[in-house]
């Protein structure tokens, strides 16, 4: 049975008076365990599919069942909440907070649940071993690399064991060394911890790491 | 509690700017708390006169004497027990900075009447044979380091300007009620008379057997009065004490709208301070929604924010007042006699405090709920 189940979507943004549509009558099935990759060329809606996907923003007609979940239908509230139990976010500029040190960002989508100080710890120093970098736990983000914020931000994302990693372009940023590093670390998750990844990717050979790849181009989703 | 971390992090994302935000909200609660204890003194001054006493100035202004001759006639009024003085001396020691209230009083007849002036009998018995003689009241005491029988010179802003009146210090008071202030100074009416040659009573003051006949009394003087060169106006102690402080003009008025500028000037300043913040950091605000932070939580964390900046510069601003007041006793100069930061007022200044923080976090933490997760991302990227 799969996984995520993205059934006739379509999305449409509206600038004062004018309909913009991205896409239209979209359906995708990916299996747990899957690592896919979605290609296509700029502005063909790849990072808004992933977005809607991830519950960010809400199509305008079609539905995304994640689970048993259709989270098409639900509030705000209920998507924030959701998000939180099912998905990881890698982002292309990693988007940690400045403020906090590498575990502290680790540490954030933790603070959502019941976990005690302890348990939260324990949480945090394995997502930090996963990715390699436990001596960095109370280094800022401006003290660390490129491929290290990424790879904090990978932490980020599994802390909590989601259902999902969605990573949008996430060695966009990185030098060829550290985009290989991060790769390897996601097929890693993918392998080892049977981790769904969806990843958006301009890059070929990023994309060539997944199960599978599909393309959208002009509203159209191929395999 | 688990939200501290995040909470601590962002308010010293700009340590100079929380801090300074901070000191502003303090500057502003410690005027704020100063101004509106001004005012609660003055009220309390309005209470320390008394319902038995009562007090005949001249009707058109306190600043104008009363003829000596008016003493004999007072003291037939029917329902008037005795009659005494006093007169505005505007004395000033060294420095006009130096300034503070002082009173030549006729003595024997004065002291009877004013229990609230509370003396040794000795130092009492001392005063009353030296012509020069002063009574003061221990906060000046101590505000100009002077010891008991230690001579003087004062200068006045009335009598021959510019001339030092030796004064031997020969009782000290402590008042029996705070807001009869221990910042006055007494002495011999017959002294100023004496060496200026041109005094007259300011006001005469009359003890009345019973305060019920205190209309009647008034109404008496006041008609005897009415046609001389100097007309009377006739109250109680308590409302000549309301007119003395409305000399000032309508300070209550005044105070007030000061308060409320600051009050003002302070939130606009914590406002921006916090839509500075927050618009730093829409896509951090972005990304903790994506990773499941909700509006509402979003929200509090915002106007939590808002409310710890000015809550401590609150507190600082409002502990620093009080302290400050409490500790150098300040009265100003005898003006405003048992000054202090009541209670009352530092809670007033600590809610306005968690006010500005609620109104000046209110649109930066809204427009955190209302944010838009991948257009705020999208942009940013």
């Amino acid at each position: 049975m799969a996984l995520l189940e993205v059934r006739n979507l379509s999305k449409v943004y509206y600038r004062d008076s004018q309909q913009i549509p991205v896409f239209e009558g979209i359906n995708l099935s990916i299996e747990a365990g899957e690592f896919l990759a979605l290609m296509g060329p700029s502005g063909s809606g790849k990072t808004t599919l992933l977005n809607l996907i991830a519950g960010l923003d809400k199509p305008t007609t079609g539905e995304i069942v994640v689970g048993d979940d259709n989270i098409a239908a639900m509030s705000r509230r209920q998507l924030a909440a959701w998000r939180s139990r099912h998905v990881g976010f890698i982002f292309q500029l990693y988007n940690l907070l400045p403020v906090l040190t590498a575990y502290q960002n680790v540490e954030l989508p933790l603070l959502l649940t019941r976990l005690s100080k302890r348990e939260r710890r324990d949480h945090v120093m394995t997502a930090l071993d996963v990715v390699g970098l436990t001596d960095r736990a109370d280094h800022f983000p401006r003290q660390l690399s490129g491929g290290q914020e990424q790879r904090v931000g990978i932490a980020r994302a599994v802390v909590s064991d989601p259902t999902l990693i969605l990573a949008d372009e996430p060695t966009g940023d990185l030098d060829a060394k550290s985009a290989e590093e991060i790769l390897t670390l996601l097929q890693r998750l993918n392998e080892e911890y049977q981790k769904t990844i969806v990843m958006v990717t301009h890059d070929q050979r990023a994309a060539d790491r997944g199960h599978a790849v599909m393309h959208l181009d002009k509203g159209v989703l191929t395999r | 509690m688990k939200y501290l971390k995040l909470i601590r992090a962002n308010l010293f994302r700009s340590k100079r700017r929380t801090i300074l935000t901070m000191l502003s909200v303090a500057a502003a609660l410690f005027l704020f708390v100063t101004l509106r204890s001004v005012l609660t003194t003055l009220d309390d001054a309005k209470e320390v006169g008394s319902e038995t006493r009562m007090v005949t100035r001249s009707s058109i202004s306190i600043v104008f004497p009363l003829p000596e001759a008016y003493y004999q006639w007072l003291q037939t009024v029917p329902g008037v027990n005795s009659v005494s003085w006093s007169s505005w001396f505007g004395g000033v020691y060294r420095d006009p900075k130096d300034f503070f209230a002082t009173f030549a009083v006729d003595a024997e007849s004065y002291l009877p009447m004013y229990p609230e002036i509370d003396m040794p009998a000795e130092q009492r018995e001392a005063f009353l044979a030296e012509r020069s003689a002063a009574i003061v009241g221990s906060g000046l005491m101590e505000r100009f380091g002077w010891s008991l029988n230690q001579t003087i010179g004062l200068r006045s802003t009335i009598y021959s300007p510019g001339e030092e009146w030796p004064f031997t210090i020969r009782a000290v008071y402590e008042p029996t009620n705070p807001s009869f202030g221990d910042e006055n100074f007494f002495f011999h009416y017959d002294y100023l008379y004496e060496k200026s040659q041109y005094a007259q009573p300011g006001w005469y003051i009359m003890q009345l057997s019973d305060p019920e006949a205190a209309a009647s009394v008034a109404e008496t003087i006041d008609e005897h009065y009415k046609n001389s060169r100097a007309a009377t106006r006739t109250e109680t102690e308590r409302a000549f004490q309301t007119g003395f402080i409305t000399m000032y003009g309508n300070v209550g008025f005044l105070l007030n709208a000061i308060g409320m500028a600051v009050f003002f000037a302070i939130l606009f300043v914590a406002a921006n301070t916090m839509m500075m913040s927050a618009r730093e950091r829409t896509n951090e605000q972005a990304v903790l929604k994506m990773l499941g932070f909700s509006d509402r939580l979003l929200f509090a964390l915002v106007m939590t924010e808002a409310a710890v900046i000015t809550v401590v510069g609150g507190v600082l601003g409002v502990a620093g007042a009080k302290l400050l007041f409490d500790l150098s006793g300040f009265q100003g100069a005898g003006f405003l006699p048992g000054f202090e930061i009541k209670w009352s007022t530092a809670i007033v200044g600590l809610v306005i405090a968690v006010l500005l923080g609620v109104i000046s976090g209110f649109v930066p933490a809204w427009q955190a709920l209302r944010l838009p997760i991948s257009q705020t991302l999208r942009r940013v990227a």
